[in-house]
């Protein structure tokens, strides 16, 4: 299913896990440096209400004065943990994109805050960076370097999955405890 | 020797290693991509990985953003010496960088500042050996953060797991190791193991045995016995592609080992991402490439 911005909390909370979703608006890019530098009281160089946050460190190189992506895959979100979760409620960010999963705390602020976890698929660097078509701006590349920046990222039909969702559901949850009894009959 | 060539044949190696994955890969990706189930998610993760690795090979682009720590194992014949070498790897690295073949993805621990080139301490990684050969072999590996953070080392005996010092001890950790990746690492994943070793040694032999081809057999058969089981046992979890839930969680197991104290017994694991980059190249005394090793 289609999902263009604007991302408000109504269209996200009709998100359910399992759910695959392209994404076609403007989203911005955070990682490590960027979460700890919010969640610090670092004053946002966007605007993050009804956003959507892509955990990704990308390649992106300057050609003929214009940014191009060269590779732009998602990150391990789940260093994000102690901050995700407060900064969702702090500045109404709708989503994040990312790889691997969030815990608890993040689950519980999507439930309360109308916000959901998008799943991209890890690695596939090339695949998502086709689906940015545009490279708006960039913030904070002089502070934490290029992968660590907020890059603003236009996307089109970006591919993802919800495994995480306003509802309380976590796909990760559910496949970590399945897994867990197969495991326990292995040991 | 023409130092300008090994630079640009190094470059070469570079690059094909961040955008091409060798074809032993991308067979056990295509197998695991038959055995998902239909309209999964499972299955469309590995749709998109494999339209990812054709995507990269047509635009000869990183594979992965996170082109990864850059291991290099090479042997020196007398022709070449190691500064010679070293410098002209690292004249490709930043190259590499510069064209985005590789990431700015070395970062100075205790400022926090990326040095953009990838060069700085233990950047790149280098594991130089002599040989009395008359060819120079370069093999490389990019291993990116993901699969790195989700490689761990257990420490025999091990309670919570029932682990005794023995094969069935290593079995219960490569099962334990695999369900605390779920799909962090970037599964399917492989391992990498090294039974022994101190922590040092068990790691980096570890990752080094990940250079063998997933289709091989290891020469040790209560090895290649305990790598088949933990293959199939792996997969039977029920992880899936990307912890989406799914058959195929591990693309293979490759272990090693090295004499212990005998004090310590460990099992060192390091997992790899679906996305295994690693190649190698022999040159010949005027530096021509003459084989690709994968």
């Amino acid at each position: 299913m289609l999902l263009e911005a604007p991302f408000t909390e109504e269209k996200i909370r009709a998100l359910k896990v399992g759910d695959r979703v392209e994404i076609t608006g403007l989203i911005f890019t955070g990682r490590d440096a960027v979460h700890k530098y919010l969640h610090d009281g670092g004053k946002p160089p966007v605007e993050l209400e009804d956003s959507i946050i892509y955990h990704c460190g990308p390649v992106v190189v300057k050609e003929n004065g214009k940014w191009v992506v060269k590779a732009a895959g998602p990150t391990t979100s789940i260093r994000e943990e102690p901050y995700q979760g407060p900064l969702m409620e702090q500045y109404r960010i709708r989503g994040v994109i990312g790889k691997g999963g969030m815990g608890p705390k993040t689950l519980e602020y999507c439930r309360k805050v109308g916000a959901v976890y998008f799943h991209a698929i890890g690695g596939a660097a090339q695949v998502l960076a086709e689906r940015v078509v545009d490279v708006p701006g960039v913030h904070l590349a002089e502070k934490f370097g290029s992968p660590e920046a907020i890059w603003e990222f236009q996307v089109e039909r970006f591919p993802v999955v919800v495994t995480m969702d306003s509802h309380g559901n976590s796909l990760h949850a559910q496949i970590q405890a399945e897994s867990q009894e197969r495991l326990g009959g292995l040991l | 020797m023409d130092a300008r060539l090994l630079q640009q044949n190094l470059l070469e190696l570079i690059r094909r290693t961040s955008a091409e994955l060798p074809a032993d890969v991308i067979g056990a990706i295509d197998k695991g991509w038959r055995k998902e189930a239909k309209d999964s998610n499972g299955k469309y993760a590995m749709g998109v990985i494999r339209d990812n690795i054709r995507l990269a090979r047509e635009k000869s682009q990183p594979l992965c953003q996170d082109t990864g720590t850059i291991i290099c194992y090479a042997d020196l014949p007398d022709w070449c010496d190691e500064w010679t070498f070293v410098k002209a790897y690292e004249k490709a690295v930043v190259q590499a960088t510069k064209v985005g073949y590789l990431r700015q993805n070395s970062v100075d621990s205790l400022t926090g500042k990326n040095s953009g080139t990838n060069l700085g301490p233990g950047s790149p990684s280098f594991h130089l050996h002599r040989t009395r050969g008359k060819s120079l072999t370069a093999r490389m590996m990019l291993k990116g953060g993901g699969c790195e953070n989700t490689s761990c080392q257990y420490s025999l005996p091990d309670t919570r797991l029932g682990a005794g010092r023995d094969l069935e001890g290593v079995r219960r950790c490569l099962l334990d190791a695999v369900h605390q990746a779920q799909g962090k690492g970037c599964g399917p994943g492989i391992l990498g193991v090294c039974i022994g070793g101190d922590r040092g040694t068990g790691y980096v032999a570890a990752k080094e045995t990940l250079f063998r081809k997933l289709d091989d057999r290891n020469d040790d058969p209560e090895l290649a016995r305990l790598e088949a089981r933990v293959l199939k046992e792996g997969n039977s979890l029920g992880i899936g592609p990307m912890g989406f839930g799914g058959s195929t969680t591990l693309l293979g197991v490759k272990v090693t080992h090295r004499n212990r104290l005998p004090a310590s017994f460990f099992v060192s694991i390091a997992y790899m991402c679906w996305a295994f980059r690693r190649n190698g190249i022999v040159l010949s005394e005027g530096g021509k490439i003459t084989r690709w090793l994968y």
